[in-house]
């Protein structure tokens, strides 16, 4: 789960990672009042998951409580990259003399975990990565033993952060290793970390990452940090079941059990819509190795429940559960939704695949198209989709 | 012979008495592996019933070791327990841990991964999140259904599970020396190239499948093992090429970020290395019964 830069600073806070008092609002008024209670010059920036806020003139500069009003309703409602501004974060301004980088990252490739860190902070980390390459230095931190004040030092050391600050930056790293651990996070970044003309280091911005698998350790987070407005209907329902779906922007209903074979069901599905005007998947639908009757039922549910979709196709092998217990599962679905009208095309293959096969025919569902192939099915559940309305 | 187990592996379950590793310790033991016993400290010196057979729980995996002679433990602990009894066995000297458990947080896996490596890697990890590893006739360690394919020249290795027993449906006429799933997860513990270095070795293996989907650079990586180092002819496949970036398609590691990790990358990366990539996974058991005709 992604975070908002303001959650991420409530865990760096949390943590010992200094950053500066900040509000939350959702209207100008709120604004100008949160402005007054902080009773400083303050910034008045976009609450968004995307990265640009700045360039896109979601980020401000208010002198007064009146100012931050006024810079709030330009803000709010704002459109960045797709990103519509519902909530600002008024924080206290800093005066910023220097602007460095930070990050502790999950590194897939080598298995472990990686700090990135630059004296040259403030632009976008993919654009100095790109510009300034040797600017931006990679530490890989063993998961094992993790970051000590030593090993921050090193990290300091080989970003060439300026002696004057190098300690204090280490400081920093060792309270960002811990928000990273603690919070069971795969990315803390603060861009920029900035030395304040008094010589304070501060986190400006931040950026967290959070792992779901470990969701169970960080109920009360998960919960609270959820962003409830962003997320598609048809997503919040299936996650309230259980169901493993991720909503696309084709008509062809997709539900399959295993994760590899419905990433692959998509592709083929999307091939064999080539042929039919560009039909797509509409969704990814992982009903997992059990399929009983009430997981497909939900499953479809969903799926009939989505307006875009025209066709669904039903993708199953066949490996712990039995093909004839997943047909009895349609069966009994199809009845226990009622009304259904879309067509489904079901491909059966692998364990006890003719025996469901049977079931299938033997129940006499006009809107059921059984298909022996995978490939074979996709196209029929496409070219369904072309027809429907 | 196989790869990483055969006819002779002595396996103990971590978490046999739970309700998955019951029902599969059953299955495990219906298709001939050599289940040895089970591991769960309070119910140690019990036995557990498996059909009617009196399989042995002892208290720790170094017990279980000493007692029976185990050289391989399949793990169907669950996620808030997984981190401990996987370093237990690393502890424990096991040569080989499966670990089947889908949803153990990736703080867990890197520091369980980082022990293996500090201990010099004495025990290899398969997983987590993955279907196990079967050498069909000989032992079966997980969960992949003995049913689907028996032995034979190919050997398989696959981030999906349920790509893998499609891929084994559609070429089960020729047959597996070893079907490996190495699971979906960002931080996992055997890699493609490590199956791949194996097969490679085993005289009993023709040629390989191997399978990948988005997230991460295993599989250019293995591409550029395979140009370096294997001889035997590969086939690939790889899903998810419509998969849209930022989401997270059903598996953990499954996620196009950033612009990379893409299916697309993935299949030029293979081809260039001289691997022959289906497009769907019935075109790509066809260009392996070819290679085999």
């Amino acid at each position: 789960m992604d975070l908002f830069e303001f959650q991420a600073k409530e865990l760096f806070a949390a943590h010992g990672v200094p950053t500066l008092p900040g509000i939350t609002v959702t209207d100008a008024d709120a604004a100008k009042a949160a402005a007054e209670k902080i009773g400083t010059d303050t910034v008045v920036k976009a609450q968004v998951k995307v990265g640009g806020r700045g360039k896109a003139g979601g980020v401000k500069f208010a002198p007064t409580p009146d100012a931050a009003r006024e810079k709030a309703q330009e803000i709010l409602g704002l459109d960045i990259k797709g990103h519509v501004v519902g909530t600002v974060l008024v924080t206290q301004a800093s005066d910023i003399e220097t602007e460095y980088y930070v990050s502790f990252l999950l590194d897939r490739s080598n298995r472990t975990f990686l700090a990135m860190a630059s004296a040259e902070g403030g632009m976008e980390i993919e654009q100095l990565a790109v510009e300034r390459p040797d600017a931006l230095v990679r530490v890989p931190v063993d998961a094992g033993t993790g970051v000590d004040l030593a090993k921050a030092r090193e990290i300091a050391e080989a970003a060439h952060m300026p002696a004057e600050v190098s300690e204090k930056v280490a400081a920093v790293l060792v309270s960002l290793w811990e928000t990273f651990v603690a919070e069971d996070a795969t990315l803390v970044e603060v861009n920029p970390l900035v030395r304040t003309p008094t010589g304070d280091i501060l986190a400006l911005d931040g950026k967290v990452t959070l792992d779901d698998n470990a969701a169970f350790r960080h109920a009360e987070e998960f919960e609270r940090f959820a962003d409830s407005s962003t997320v598609d209907p048809l997503e919040a329902a299936a996650k309230a079941k259980h169901l493993n779906y991720v909503k696309l922007e084709g008509a062809v209903g997709i539900i399959g059990n295993g994760a590899g074979l419905v990433m692959s069901t998509l592709d083929v599905v999307t091939y064999a819509g080539e042929e039919f005007g560009g039909q797509k998947p509409a969704n990814f639908l992982d009903i997992g190795g059990g399929a009983s009757a009430q997981v497909m039922a939900d499953g479809l549910s969903i799926i009939l429940g989505d307006p875009a979709v025209k066709s669904v196709f039903v993708n199953i092998f066949g490996g712990i559960t039995a093909c004839d217990a997943v047909a009895n599962g349609i069966v009994q679905a199809i009845g226990m939704l009622g009304d259904v009208t879309k067509p489904l095309v079901v491909r059966l293959d692998g364990n006890n695949a003719e025996e469901g096969r049977q079931i299938l025919a033997d129940a006499n569902l006009s809107i059921v198209h059984p298909v022996d192939t995978m490939d074979g099915a996709a196209k029929l559940a496409a070219e369904l989709a072309s027809k429907g309305n | 012979m196989s790869i990483f187990i055969n006819e002779t592996s002595k396996v103990i379950v971590q978490g046999i008495t739970g309700s998955e590793g019951t029902k599969h310790s059953k299955r495990m033991l219906a298709s001939g592996t050599q289940l040895v016993g089970g591991v769960n400290p309070r119910k140690a010196g019990q036995t557990v019933d498996i059909d009617g057979t009196a399989v042995p729980i002892f208290g720790s995996v170094a017990e279980a070791m000493d007692k029976t002679g185990a050289d391989v433990t399949v793990g169907f602990v669950p996620p808030p327990f997984a981190k401990d009894s996987v370093l237990e066995a690393i502890d424990a000297g096991i040569p080989l841990a499966v670990v089947i458990t889908e949803g153990i947080p990736v703080h867990d896996s890197a520091v369980f991964w980082a022990h293996a490596v500090a201990t010099g890697n004495t025990t290899r990890i398969i997983g987590p999140n993955c279907p196990g590893l079967i050498s069909p006739g000989k032992s079966n360690v997980g969960i992949i259904p003995a049913s689907i394919s028996g032995p034979g020249r190919i050997g398989l290795v696959s981030k999906s599970g349920t790509l893998t027993y499609q891929m084994m449906y559609e070429l089960r006429d020729i047959g597996f020396s070893t079907a490996v799933g190495i699971g979906g997860d960002p931080v996992i513990g055997t890699t493609h190239i490590d199956a791949l270095e194996a097969f490679e070795a085993d005289p009993e293996t023709e040629a390989i499948v191997m399978i990948g989907e988005i997230g991460g650079d295993a599989e250019e990586r293995a591409a550029a093992y395979i140009a370096e180092h294997v001889s035997k002819p590969v086939v690939g496949y790889v899903a998810g090429f419509t998969a849209p970036e930022g989401k997270t398609m059903g598996h953990a590691g499954a996620i196009v970020s950033g612009g990379s990790g893409t299916a697309d990358a993935k299949k030029a990366a293979l081809e260039k290395a001289g691997v022959q990539v289906g497009k769907t996974p019935s075109e790509t058991a066809r260009l392996m019964s070819e290679l085999l005709s």
